[in-house]
């Protein structure tokens, strides 16, 4: 294993995360900081409590998940999209490196990034709403995860795109809906039963209803289900990647 | 001149044919022994580069082996990408990161502990040391292509692979990178270049590598291969132009000039006799008078187009001129 590798990639991507940070970590603050505003306190006000919990406290799992994920894919797909755009990509091809190492020095930082947002967020939510975390190690295993698994498909997508284009395809037509229809500002349970159904088709709504049990021990589906959907989504990433590297899609000729 | 050593490199048999359905590498076998600068010479599209990064790892083979100091590159390929760094054709340095960072990076991407020493000594090697602090994107053309060459050495690699490393580069810069890779061959570094200069592979190379349409034409000593092909040509100006050549002088492979003021003889300077001396006795005792002599030998550039192309294109260009 070449850790020093790893811990190379890893460095350089938290140093060019730090170098921006206007970019990386205020934006997604302030504008988490508006939706607490608009749907926590003004919105919320007016709407009775879901499931027992008052709106403004209800919503912070899901406002979480909301930038985590955006936040794992967009650091995920620029980490390794970049030295393709660059043509520094030729530094990693021709390296003594694995797949997996590549993959643990990309998406850890991706994750890392990630995280160090989705905390400042959750920081920030105590100064608009109160809410307490009933599993705060539930909590933290699944937003550790949550920004695992989608750094890996932010990496699929940066290897995928050819352009900054189809950079932000995916991120904005594609994830951003199944995070706003994934239960991020409703209960399922609130929907008349056909879109209820539709919800349940949704990958992510898996993943905000367990995030949002480890706060409030309340879920759309059971935990078991969450964790199991988290897993799959993950190793189907990894098994994409995988096969990326052995057949060299869209990395080498 | 370079030792003879046993081959760092080998590739043996191979081939690269593309998705679309162009073969790049033919069936190629190639060598490059331990210590030398050995220069790829060929036209565009002749397969340097496809080589050059198929040895890398940066593009996969159809088929054919490929060997660095004896490992695979695909069975064993941490350690036969260990001994190799690259400095690839095109200026390709992530602008935003300083000149240190980026090398140190190269370091740790082959698995080596940082050590700010070496990343020092490399950097001064290239008189980049003073701008170690600045960001990639601050510097010139000239400067990116030694950050490029600073990169590929931080991992102290026994291989070098340089893609045409003097494209672009001011005629100082370039003999300033000559002087560099002349260090790194005393160091023990093999060589590989690529270039479009042919002075450059005169002045620098150990040996010669002609590529064309995917395959090695052939590999050989450079003072071999100019001895070999190189023609010597005896220009003699006479003070007084004549109208035929004397019938003392003809059978000897003499030409006149159209203006008739010149004899041209060639022959082959490295055989025992070249027939100087007997064409000068027969000159004086034809009663020609010499006002000036002079010699040409061909270049590698002249050798190089004949190879490529074959006598006759080298017949054609002479004509055109």
């Amino acid at each position: 294993m070449n850790l020093q590798a790893v811990l190379t990639i890893y460095k350089a991507e938290m140093r060019r995360f730090f170098r921006t940070y206007q970019q990386s970590l205020i934006a997604p603050v302030i504008s988490t900081s508006l939706y607490f505003v608009v749907f926590g306190t003004a919105i919320g006000g007016r709407i009775d409590q879901v499931e027992g919990v008052p709106y403004g406290a209800f919503i912070v799992p899901g406002l979480i998940m909301l930038s985590v994920m955006t936040q794992s894919i967009q650091n995920g797909s620029v980490g390794i999209y970049f030295p393709k755009f660059q043509g520094t990509i030729y530094e990693i091809l021709s390296a003594p490196v694995t797949f997996i190492e590549v993959v643990a020095g990309y998406v850890g930082a991706a994750a890392t990034k990630a995280l160090a947002i989705g905390t400042i967020i959750l920081i920030t939510a105590t100064f608009f709403v109160d809410f307490q975390i009933l599993h705060p190690i539930s909590m933290v295993a699944f937003l550790l995860m949550t920004c695992v698994c989608f750094a890996l498909l932010g990496f699929i997508i940066g290897i995928w795109a050819q352009n900054f284009d189809q950079l932000s395809m995916i991120p904005v037509l594609v994830i951003t809906p199944l995070v706003f229809l994934g239960g991020s500002f409703y209960s399922a349970n609130m929907l008349p039963p056909f879109w209820e159904g539709v919800t349940r088709l949704n990958p992510v709504f898996y993943l905000i209803s367990g995030f949002r049990w480890s706060f409030f021990g309340y879920a759309d589906v059971p935990v078991g289900v969450s964790l199991i959907a988290i897993a799959i989504f993950t190793a189907v990433c990894l098994s994409v990647i995988w096969w990326i590297f052995r057949s060299g899609w869209r990395l080498r000729d | 001149m370079a030792p003879q050593t046993s081959p760092i490199v080998q590739v043996q048999g191979l081939t690269k044919t593309y998705s679309g359905g162009f073969t790049a590498l033919d069936n190629l076998d190639f060598d490059a022994r331990e210590g030398e600068i050995l220069a790829l010479l060929g036209p565009n599209g002749a397969g340097k580069t496809t080589l050059i990064s198929t040895i890398c790892g940066i593009t996969r083979p159809t088929s054919g082996s490929v060997t660095v100091g004896g490992y695979d590159i695909r069975r064993d390929f941490r350690r036969a990408r260990s001994m190799i760094g690259l400095v690839p054709q095109e200026l390709v340095v992530e602008p935003f990161t300083k000149v240190k960072d980026t090398v140190a990076f190269s370091r740790g991407m082959f698995g080596k502990a940082p050590d700010p020493a070496h990343v020092e000594k490399v950097l001064k090697q290239l008189s980049l040391w003073d701008k170690r602090d600045n960001q990639v994107r601050e510097l010139s053309g000239g400067m990116k292509r030694r950050v490029l060459i600073a990169k590929a050495l931080a991992h102290e690699p026994r291989v070098l692979f340089l893609d045409e490393p003097t494209a672009g580069v001011d005629v100082e810069l370039r003999k300033g990178m000559w002087d560099v890779v002349r260090e790194l061959r005393e160091q023990g570094v093999t060589v590989i270049l690529t270039t479009h200069y042919i002075e450059e592979a005169e002045e620098m190379a150990d040996r010669i590598s002609v590529i064309s349409a995917g395959r090695i034409l052939l590999t050989e000593d450079k003072a071999a291969l100019m001895r070999r092909m190189g023609h010597k040509e005896l220009r003699i100006e006479l003070s007084e132009p004549i109208a035929a050549l004397p019938p003392a002088l003809e059978g000897r492979g003499i030409e006149l000039s159209e203006d008739g003021h010149s004899l041209i003889y060639s022959y082959d300077s490295s055989a025992e006799r070249t027939g100087i001396t007997r064409l000068l006795s027969a000159l004086a005792e034809a009663g020609l008078v010499m006002s000036d002599l002079s010699t040409h030998q061909s270049s590698l550039e002249e050798i190089f187009v004949s190879l490529v192309h074959g006598p006759d294109d080298d017949n054609e260009r002479e004509a055109a001129q």
